[in-house]
């Protein structure tokens, strides 16, 4: 995540997006993929678009590149409409998710076939090519085939060719789908370290919800063609707008009810007599059937009552112990069970917990958050 | 290696039998002495040096080969253009009625092609020779090369093209640096198939052949009907020789493209 002090563009009225994409729709027959979605994103944002295979991201992205033209609405790009502007009359590169790297041509020629494209001189070429090959690492094996390289380096190679025309926006699509979880894991943070050197705009569709936290700046989460969320990571998981988003990024208990009192803080009837506290969502009226989301990292366990303002009392089902957590599900009295994560600071034999156990669970009144079901 | 079974042996034995037995005859007896072809009088290669001397069977295989490489290279041309359209440009109007008509000469009698086209080169007046075996041959040759070419278009990756389109690429020069380098041996295959077919067509040939032109197997064909010659087993023994050493180079050189593969997988492997 970048620093709030130092990176916050969409937080600033005297700011400009970079690019614009105003009521945007698409449609292929009768199936809406994108419908009206207006978005902002910044100079030097590394702008993430999350969501479900087939929620439209994918086709979103290829607006930007100029493969799909909108049903209805405008795109610019740093000013300039984008209507009838053919992909390569774009300012605008493309690292395609099966990396799409030329089979007939060598590493160098690959990265060089943009800029040949532009009629640079040889030396200039040469020069560019060089640069991205230090950029990425991959000067030994300029000369190679993209069949002698290994996934990772072909994804190095794809990167480098498309940051070779030092583009004004660079789109990722799903760039690091294709490689192995520890591998996907390095190559995350050398991507960041790339798109900060270069101070390139970013925008990169994933369906790894991790992997758009991790890298962006801001997420925007969508399903079934529209936009429910842009914000940053920390905003989307910590105040998430509707269940939907809770539900999608990372793990959360949901424990359905009424809305009592609202203010700052709302109260949720979900058990006769008893009600649990959380920090209000957005447009909440009193008596409306409503969920108080609460991730399982901030609830407590113990087996004395605790003093905190939200309490419930269950029996453990099941442990799971994941080495640097243990996960407990826990059996309310009243029906729901509840996930709740613990993490192991001292070692195995300290555990205190096992099956069984009478427990309660406990959360501060801000931990959670009520969203109108 | 795993013993062959008698009932191998015996199925093997049958079918190359079938095969191969006619083409073995003709071979030995274009070394026969004897100018009576079931006769055997001795060994002698005396009808070689009689097919290499006789100008009529050199003109005509002149003749022959200019024409599988023009109507070849036309077809692969026109060919690889329209099987590029059907598989690219999506589902434009008419689209299976004009992929059905590529493909309809394929099973439409050669007898029916070659007519149609002798009755159009009357109409427009044109001269029979050469260039009218060339247009037939690139007509029926052509639906081939669109065969194997939209084939190997059906794996091609489409966003190698899009990718070229993004560097900045019109989309004919996409098709010219990116499309065409990589099916290019699909329509090499193509070419080389046109090229065959056109080499042994008798009948369309026979249709639109004018006397200032005559293919090999016309020549042949009017030979054998005086009589079979030895002169003819032997200049048929020199074309199963030259269809012989090209397979055999096709095979060598895709061997060696397959062992090379492996080598630089595994050398991807290592750096991994």
């Amino acid at each position: 995540m970048v620093d709030d002090k130092a990176f916050h563009p969409w937080d600033d009225p005297t700011a400009t997006p970079l690019i614009r994409i105003e009521h945007i729709s698409k449609r292929f027959g009768d199936f809406t993929a994108i419908d009206d979605i207006s978005l902002g994103i910044y100079p030097k944002e590394f702008f993430a678009l999350l969501g479900p295979s087939g929620c439209g991201k994918t086709t979103l992205m290829r607006m930007l590149a100029g493969f799909e033209t909108p049903s209805e609405g405008r795109i610019t790009i740093d000013g300039a409409d984008m209507a009838g502007v053919p992909p390569n009359k774009r300012a605008v590169n493309m690292m395609f998710q099966s990396y799409a790297l030329f089979p007939h041509l060598s590493v160098w020629d690959n990265i060089a076939f943009g800029l040949k494209r532009d009629r640079l001189d040889k030396d200039r070429v040469a020069a560019r090519v060089d640069e991205m090959l230090k950029l990425t690492q991959l000067g030994k094996l300029a000369r190679r085939k993209p069949h002698q390289l290994s996934g990772g380096q072909r994804q190095r190679v794809a990167l480098a060719r498309a940051m070779a025309k030092a583009p004004k926006l660079l789109l990722l699509d799903e760039p690091l789908g294709a490689l192995d979880k520890k591998l996907r894991q390095e190559t995350q943070f050398e991507l960041m370290d790339i798109q900060e050197k270069t101070g390139t705009t970013f925008v990169i569709v994933t369906h790894d919800q991790e992997e758009a936290m991790t890298v962006a700046s801001r997420v925007a989460v969508m399903n079934h063609g529209e936009l429910i969320q842009v914000d940053t990571p920390g905003r989307i998981y910590e105040a998430p707008s509707s269940i939907y988003v809770a539900d999608f990024i990372g793990d959360v208990n949901l424990i359905e009810g009424r809305v009592g009192a609202v203010g700052e803080l709302a109260e949720l009837n979900w058990a006769e007599g008893r009600s649990l506290k959380g920090q209000a969502g957005p447009s909440l009226e009193p008596g409306q059937a409503a969920t108080l989301a609460i991730r399982p990292e901030k609830i407590a366990i113990s087996r004395e009552e605790p003093e905190a303002g939200n309490r419930v009392k269950g029996r453990i089902v099941d442990i799971g112990y994941l080495g640097n957590l243990s996960t407990y599900h826990v059996k309310l009295d009243e029906g729901p069970m509840i996930k709740c994560e613990v993490g192991n600071r001292s070692r195995l034999a300290r555990r205190d917990f096992t099956w069984e156990d009478e427990v309660w669970l406990s959360w501060t009144d801000t931990a959670g958050l009520v969203l109108s079901s | 290696m795993k013993r062959l079974s008698t009932f191998n042996i015996v199925s093997l034995t049958l079918g190359f039998a079938f095969l191969y037995i006619p083409m073995i005859i003709l071979i030995v007896y274009s070394f026969n002495e004897s100018k009576l072809v079931t006769v055997w009088a001795g060994f002698s290669t005396k009808w070689y040096g009689e097919v290499i001397r006789n100008e009529a069977f050199l003109d005509a295989a002149w003749v022959t080969v200019r024409v599988a490489f023009f109507s070849a290279t036309i077809a692969t041309i026109l060919g690889t253009m329209a099987a590029y359209a059907m598989m690219r440009r999506g589902a434009f109007v008419g689209r299976t009625l004009f992929s059905g008509m590529i493909y309809a000469p394929l099973v439409m009698p050669e007898v029916i092609t070659g007519l149609s086209l002798l009755l159009l080169f009357i109409a427009i007046g044109l001269d029979r020779g050469i260039v009218t075996i060339i247009l037939a041959h690139t007509t029926f040759a052509m639906c081939y090369v669109s065969v194997v070419v939209s084939s190997r278009l059906v794996s091609f990756d489409e966003s190698l093209e899009e990718a070229a389109l993004d560097l900045g690429c019109t989309p004919f020069q996409a098709f010219t640096s990116v499309t065409l380098p990589i099916i290019a041996p699909a329509v090499i295959a193509g070419w080389l198939l046109a090229f065959t077919l056109s080499l042994d067509d008798l009948v369309i040939a026979s249709f639109t052949a004018g006397p200032s032109a005559t293919t090999l197997p016309i020549k042949i064909f009017s030979s054998v009907r005086l009589g079979v010659s030895p002169e003819i087993n032997a200049l048929s023994t020199i074309i199963i020789g030259i269809v012989t050493v090209g397979v055999l180079a096709a095979s060598v050189i895709s061997k060696k493209q397959i062992s090379r593969a492996a080598r630089d997988a595994a050398m991807a492997e290592r750096d991994d």
